[in-house]
């Protein structure tokens, strides 16, 4: 793998920047692997890589059926917390934050984590104890968390309306200072060129049409392009397709697809520093290095897989954006669009054993999965490579809606974005 | 914004008249006691969720108020009919997974 | 001499009324009729911007929404400020103010254009991606100044003094673009009887028509157009929208217009300045033309390049001629208008550089026959100039194989114009997720056939003809009016120019006699500095998916979504991977077409009207009182009524000490009713309460808990017996709306032969709860009603009189101590409330808020749905088995859930009273326990405090939460460690404080 640094790209522009070389292969698959893992997007690539890294499983094939990177990845708005309420979330969260501080040098691809903190706004008296319930659950467990008041919520991003006569007036708020954004696109490509130099086949525009099961196992996934591959061991991680997949497999997930909207503004000269957001009003916001404001809508409420939802949510989005930022209302808005949330009945992915044999699935993640990319493509590795789920994913089970043992994240986090 | 029909009114409106319930055709358990935790859980949370066809429950919330059943398409989001709660859709186009 | 490229003639501005505005804080003066671009540049600016990534200056390109540079700074105040307006777009007015968005210190001197200049080939596509990396910690410094140099404009410093309007439309034909399609259309539709609304994103109507000579029906365009439109606004049920932007096409032909009502005047702020027009089109008719595409060439972007298409409509319609010495080069025969218009304008047309050979169209020979010189088979290569396009390097090229054939030649010049042929306008048509089809004939994208009623007309088809296209707009109205089964009218095409023309050629980027990565920078995306090179570096790197192109490059991602880059950035990507253009495919195109204010999107709904707001009968007096008010669901209710200068502290510690004292009184009217009637009704609250109602006659009432299918508490309230076949229930005040549809659902969905219905009665009630030891004498005074114990009950309810209006009178208490809820009619609310205040003077009647009634309840060990409940918690984890009745004939809702493995494990966290070792400690609600307070991070946690008060009453602290398996731990200690690093030690108790047996309101 050609090593990046600044040096390198001085080298590189004497010679007319003709000499950087592919960051990844377009790879003839083999026949067989020890492990597919089915989707291309950060969780996917993620797994393949720390597959490669860390348990040595290098036979490995991600199975793509667009190009790399263009779901979810690409269509969040690139938050990264770890603030959860309950255990089982908030290490797992926590995990991947931990990972998420080291990654660009792990990858040598800059991934722009920019911790520049996150705040969750509360604005009744319901509110601030959920924020107090969760910032007191965060320190015991080790996560950075504090609550705010209007005060030193109004310090921290000073063009916010903090004052008392708005519809709902902010009352403070919780801080997370390690969170912050990602460049997404730079996760996906950053596992993508890593994994690929540790030999994993990443096989694009490769569409899975049926699972390969005999006797209760999984044998392999066949495509429209190459045919069967075989593998020991299929993982699926398709967020926006997960049901759609467990469908071929033969067995069904308690989820639904649902569309997720976000949208850009102009770029402007630098307003906002941190990340805000307010689950009461429902709309959260951060500026991009590029000065974009990033805005996140609210979820559509019925099941689509259009990649577009509703008009009024971006409206109803937009009027909470102005309630907490009035002066953005002459800022114009430049796009919108839309991904493809799987959203679970708590609110919690689904990292798991399945009803098949071999066959585990990793989905689930709702609102709040690009933030998790690094974990869960961590302990997803892990589980895929042994063959047994990892300590921090077994919470995670999807017979967890069989038994009622829920790890209800909307009922008490509220924010589970 | 979807444009529905309901079918109790019998005009089309705006979809922000309407709260979106869910999957349709699912019964509440007749004898909820003689469910296993797994049958009972599959009750309340697994969804067939298809890339497609889909039978669904929409409550026409700031109108009659009235509960009822569409047929639309979740990649599309073209709906197909309205029909009552309690009928089946008159449609005979394939229904993809919704019928499975 | 002011305006300088201004001709003496022609254009469609007013001579007569010149209009001052500001640029750069200088004062300069353009016409009636300009946009601010064209006043630019007739007043010789020529630099108006510097570009993102290298700093290199600037010009116009763009006479439309496809400009990428002018992007300009607007307003006169902090509060008007609008940052980055199209300058091509924005009518000149009076007064305006516009300053550039780029640029440090100033435009003609950039500093970063220095660092660009010199550092400009280290910043390869994604270069940022490759580099500050380490040390690791470092990013953030990075990132400060990456930040710094980001950004066009700046966001206002002060709200905005503006109104935003918005209006639901319904018509039968929307016709998106005023061009003579649209134009057609529109006519055609409207004179069959179709209700016609007819949107247009520019200043006037008419489209190309107002940037030509062509003439139609033997006059010249504009006039054709002004009696079309004088027909149209005749009309009835017609809408003409001019300045309004079809910006959204959304699914079952819902479609948003932004409409522009004060931007291009100067007015005083505070009125409406733009209205979104949400529209449900029975029919949508796309008219929306094509582009120009610039040719890709080296140093394309120096100012002085331009579009074709542009120069035509500068001096066609704004009378500007924006130089001297016009080279153009061109593809097709369109680019020759802009020669023959410059000729015709009388300045120098220095040579027509054509990439095809043996060409003979009209145009064509309309510009040899003015003598121009006229270059085949040639392109050029490069242009020279410091800020400002001073020559070109012309040379024979093969576009085929992408190379320079024969030696270069230099041409002065200070304008240079290129068309690479037509982009259709099909955003629109993508934005419902249908992917443009490529036409070989357009060379371009049109849009995909579509089961929608929609039907495309004009350019947007990729035709380049006026008659073709108003052809099209007459035979898609006609389609549309069969459809609709109107009577279609007769309505002729008129009369045309017809013209000759020879085919244009598929070329998008000249070559260099340089290899690309060598030659001088040739741009694809001004906004965003995109090369040729760069698109080929991305394809060698792997990143060969158009939609890594664009990511990777950032191709299409300015503030003009790539309007004039993206095809040729395509074409760039296809040719680097030797596949077609339809091989490679295209991006999607979203909303907004063009750019929207978020004002214009929120409307109204801001501020004060951003959500409803709920007031009882009694807010008034209320108010008059000084309460302080707490938000609820969308209600205010008063929290506490401090007196004076009095703490919440101590408010809170008097109404609660008055209450348990004497007697208090708060306005409840927020609690959900509903009416239920029926035969039914008795039989569907066993279903739907987990506690039995077979046997509650009427004049009682009983609490009752809900739960969802997982057996999970969601809501509870009394629900009171009217009649044998008549309750009325209540809810929590947040969850009132949330319970009706949830009990609809069962109701119509799984037990439509229960006959019953069902009734919010919320705002016909005020309600009032008279509580404590004097409730029943204050009430007495009042009242007809025998409220003595024997007769009126623990429980019961009773009709009567109260201050002389009808009310019912609920026995029931939500304090522990004796209470009456009276219930009147909502308009006698606060009538009855004053009533009592009268005859409560001598109780000292306190007005209680939601804090003290918080306060009151978790003395007496009462839940709040919601607060001590979070959806994860089951009956008897409260501890509330009595409230649950198992052996119920009908298994209700909540019963099977609460029975599954999880919900019956023995070590649940259950809910408990907690009593702080140090009396004096105020738990902090939120506050989670552990056993051990000296075990390391993470700590285990075992539940955490949900309710928590001072209580004047007990003169202590009182608490309760959640413990695991707490109801059986009775007595033993749980600790809460806090944020401030101090462990607070407590002990795990019942969670009843205050008179467990039950005595205070049985008397």
């Amino acid at each position: 793998m050609q090593r990046y640094s600044a040096l390198g790209l001085v080298t590189q522009a004497v010679r007319h920047n003709e000499n950087w070389q592919r960051v990844w292969r377009n790879p003839t698959p083999k026949k067989h692997y020890d492990i597919i893992v089915v989707g291309g997007g950060g969780h996917g690539l993620a797994t393949a890589y720390y597959l490669a890294k860390l348990h040595g499983v290098t036979n490995v094939a991600v199975v793509e059926k667009g190009y790399l990177g263009g779901g979810n990845t690409g269509r969040n708005t690139t938050i990264v917390r770890s603030n959860y309420l309950w255990d089982e979330a908030a290490h797992l969260y926590e995990h991947a934050m931990k990972l998420w501080e080291g990654l660009s040098q792990d990858l040598n691809y800059n991934v722009m984590f920019s911790q520049r903190g996150v705040l969750n706004l509360g604005h009744t008296l319901q509110d601030m104890r959920d924020i107090q319930r969760r910032v007191n659950a965060n320190r015991l467990n080790g996560i950075d968390s504090e609550v705010l008041d209007t005060k030193q919520v109004q310090e921290l991003v000073p063009i916010m309306d903090c004052s008392a006569n708005s519809r709902y007036p902010i009352l403070g708020a919780s801080w997370q200072p390690r969170a912050g954004v990602a460049r997404h696109d730079a996760v996906a490509w950053g596992y993508a060129r890593a994994a690929d130099a540790l030999g994993v086949d990443l096989l694009q525009q490769t569409e899975v049409v049926d699972m390969i099961i005999e006797e209760g196992a999984v044998k392999g996934v066949r495509t429209e392009r190459y045919g069967d591959l075989y593998a020991d061991r299929v993982g699926c991680v398709v967020a926006g397709n997960s049901g759609v997949l467990a469908k071929m497999a033969g067995f069904k997930l308690p989820l639904e697809s649902h569309p997720l909207q976000a949208l850009v503004s102009q770029p402007i000269k630098p307003v906002l520093d941190t990340v805000v957001m307010s689950n009461h009003v429902h709309g959260y916001v951060s500026q991009s290095d590029k000065g974009d404001l990033v805005i996140g809508a609210g979820i559509d409420s019925y099941n689509g897989y259009g990649q577009r939802g509703s008009f009024p949510t971006i409206e109803h989005t937009l009027q909470a954006i102005i309630e907490l930022f009035p002066i953005f209302s002459r800022v114009r808005m430049n796009r919108q669009w839309g991904g493809i949330v799987d959203t679970c009945p708590d609110a919690c992915p689904i990292i798991s054993k399945t009803p098949v044999r071999n066959l585990f699935f990793n989905c689930g993640w709702g609102t709040g999965g690009f933030k998790a990319t690094t974990g869960s493509g961590h302990v997803f590795a892990a589980s895929l490579a042994k063959g047994e789920m990892h300590p921090l994913a077994e919470p995670f089970s999807m017979f967890r809606f069989h038994s009622g043992a829920l790890v209800d994240e909307h009922g008490a986090a509220g924010v589970a974005h | 914004m979807l444009h529905i029909y309901c079918p109790h009114c019998g005009e089309y409106r705006e979809e922000d008249e309407f709260h979106y319930k869910g999957q349709a055709h699912i019964a509440r358990p007749l004898d909820p006691e003689a469910c296993s935790d797994q049958e009972w859980g599959e009750y309340l949370y697994f969804r067939d969720n298809p890339r497609g066809d889909h039978r669904e429950v929409w409550f026409h919330a700031t109108g009659c108020r009235k509960f009822f059943n569409v047929v639309r398409n979740t990649l599309t989001y073209e709906i197909r009919e309205s029909y009552l709660i309690g009928t089946q859709p008159k449609g005979d186009a394939p229904l993809g997974a919704a019928d499975s | 001499m002011s305006q300088p490229n201004r001709l003496n003639s022609g254009g469609r501005i007013d001579r007569d009324r010149p209009i001052s505005f500001k640029w750069r804080g200088k004062t300069l003066t353009g016409f009636e009729g300009d946009t601010l671009a064209s006043a630019l540049l007739a007043n010789g600016v020529s630099t108006v911007a510097r570009s993102f990534k290298y700093s290199r200056p600037r010009g116009i390109v763009a006479a439309g929404a496809e400009e990428p540079n002018a992007i300009m700074q607007l307003g006169a105040t902090q509060a008007t400020q609008i940052p980055n307006v199209r300058a091509t777009q924005q009518a000149l007015y009076e007064g305006l103010v516009a300053a550039p968005t780029s640029g440090w210190p100033s435009l003609r001197f950039d500093l970063m254009g220095l660092v660009g200049k010199i550092a400009g080939s280290a910043m390869p596509p994604g270069f940022y991606y490759k580099t500050f990396m380490y040390p690791k910690t470092f990013w953030m410094t990075y990132e400060k100044f990456i930040r710094r140099a980001a950004g066009f404009g700046r966001a206002p410093k002060k709200p905005d003094p503006d109104q935003y309007d918005k209006v639901n439309q319904h018509c039968d034909v929307l016709v998106v673009g005023g061009g003579p399609a649209g134009l057609m259309a529109a006519f055609t539709a409207a004179s069959s009887g179709a209700r016609v609304i007819l949107a247009d994103e520019q200043e006037e109507m008419g489209g190309q028509l107002l940037s030509s000579h062509e003439t139609i029906d033997g006059q010249i365009g504009a006039n054709w157009v002004k009696a079309v439109l004088e027909r149209l606004a005749s009309m009835n049920d017609v809408i003409l929208l001019p300045r309004a932007t079809v910006n959204g096409y959304h699914d079952h032909n819902f479609l948003t217009i932004h409409e522009r009502l004060t931007d291009h005047i100067n007015v005083q702020s505070g009125s409406v300045r733009q209205r979104l027009h949400r529209v449900r089109a029975k029919w949508v008719i796309l008219a929306t033309g094509a582009h120009e595409r610039p040719l890709v060439f080296g140093n394309n972007d120096l100012p002085g390049c331009m579009l074709c298409s542009a120069v035509s409509t500068y001096i066609n319609r704004y009378a500007v001629v924006p130089g001297q010495r016009l080279v153009v080069m061109t593809s097709n025969d369109s680019g020759y208008q802009a020669a023959i218009d410059w000729h015709q304008a009388g300045r120098e047309v220095v040579a027509v550089v054509d990439t095809r050979e043996g060409v003979q169209g009209d145009l064509v020979n309309a510009a040899r026959a003015r003598g121009i010189t006229i270059f085949q088979g040639s392109g050029i290569i490069d242009v020279k100039g410091r800020r400002h396009v001073q020559s070109v390097e012309i040379a024979k090229i093969d576009a085929e194989r992408h190379r320079v054939v024969g030696g270069s030649q230099q041409l002065l010049c200070d304008t240079v114009a290129s068309s690479g042929g037509w982009s259709p306008v099909v955003h629109l048509s993508c934005h419902t997720g249908r992917r443009p089809e490529w036409s070989q004939d357009a060379l371009g994208f049109v849009p995909a056939p579509t089961k929608e009623p929609m039907v495309a007309a004009g350019a947007v088809t990729g035709c380049t003809s006026t008659a073709d296209a108003m052809k099209q707009g007459r035979d898609a109205a006609l389609k549309i009016v069969e459809a609709l089964s109107l009577m279609s009218a007769d309505v002729a095409i008129p009369e045309t120019e017809s013209r000759e023309q020879s085919p244009g050629m598929a070329v998008f980027h000249i070559p260099h006699t340089k290899p690309t990565s060598r030659a001088p920078k040739q741009f694809v995306d001004f906004q965003n500095d995109v090369t040729a090179a760069a698109i080929e570096i991305s394809c060698s790197e792997g990143f060969e998916s158009i939609e890594h192109v664009k990511r990777y490059t950032a191709l299409g991602f300015g503030t003009d979504q790539g309007k004039l880059g993206n095809i040729n950035g395509l074409a760039i990507a296809a040719a680097a991977q030797q596949k077609s253009i339809p091989e490679v495919g295209t991006t999607m195109f979203r909303p907004n077409y063009t750019p929207v204010s978020f004002g214009a999107m929120a409307g109204r709904d801001c501020g004060a009207l951003f959500d409803p707001i709920r007031y009882t009968a009694m807010h008034a007096w209320h108010a008059r009182q000084g309460a302080m008010f707490e938000d609820v669901g969308q209600w205010k209710r008063p929290w506490y009524f401090p007196k004076g200068r009095e703490s919440m502290a101590d408010a809170v510690n008097r109404e609660c000490v008055a209450t348990r004292e004497s007697v208090g009184i708060l306005d409840a009217s927020t609690l959900g009713k509903i009416d239920i009637q029926g035969p039914g009704a008795r039989e569907f609250l066993g279903r739907v309460y987990t506690n039995a109602w077979a046997k509650l006659a009427p004049g009682r009432c009983r609490y009752g808990l809900m739960c969802g299918e997982d057996g999970m508490v969601f809501d509870d309230g009394v629900t009171s017996c009217l009649g044998e076949q008549h309750f009325l229930m209540t809810t929590t005040t947040g969850g009132a709306a949330r319970v009706l549809e949830w009990l609809e659902f069962y109701h119509q969905t799984e037990w439509p032969d229960l006959e019953l219905y069902m009734t919010s009665v919320t705002d016909q009630w005020a309600t009032m709860t008279i509580s404590g030891p004097n409730s029943r004498q204050l009430l007495a005074k009042i009242t007809d009603i025998d409220l003595s114990a024997d007769s009126f009950r623990y429980m019961d309810w009773k009709p009567g009189v109260v201050a002389g209006v009808p009310a019912r009178i609920f026995r029931i208490s939500f304090t522990g101590e004796l209470s009456f809820e009276v219930n009147v009619q909502a308009n006698y609310g606060l009538h009855v409330w004053e009533a009592l205040f009268e005859a409560g003077a001598e109780f000292n009647l306190t007005p209680y808020g939601t804090e003290t009634m918080h306060v009151l309840r978790a003395e007496k060990g009462f839940i709040i749905a919601g607060q001590d409940t979070d959806g994860s918690i089951t009956p008897y984890d409260l501890g509330m088995d009595w409230a649950v009745s198992p052996n119920k004939p009908f298994s209700f809702i909540g019963k099977r859930g609460m029975a599954r493995a999880d919900c019956v494990r023995a070590d649940r966290k259950q809910w408990v009273g907690i009593k702080t070792k140090d009396p004096s400690i105020v738990l902090p609600e939120g506050a989670q326990g552990v056993f051990d307070p000296n075990a390391p991070i993470p700590m285990p946690m075992v539940g955490h405090i949900t309710s928590s008060y001072w209580s004047a009453n007990l003169g202590r602290s009182i608490a309760q939460g959640f413990v695991k398996g707490g109801l059986s731990k009775l007595g033993e200690a749980v600790y809460y460690p806090l944020a401030d690093g101090s462990v607070v030690e407590a002990e795990i108790c019942s969670p009843v404080f205050i008179d467990p047996e039950g005595e205070r309101q049985h008397v």
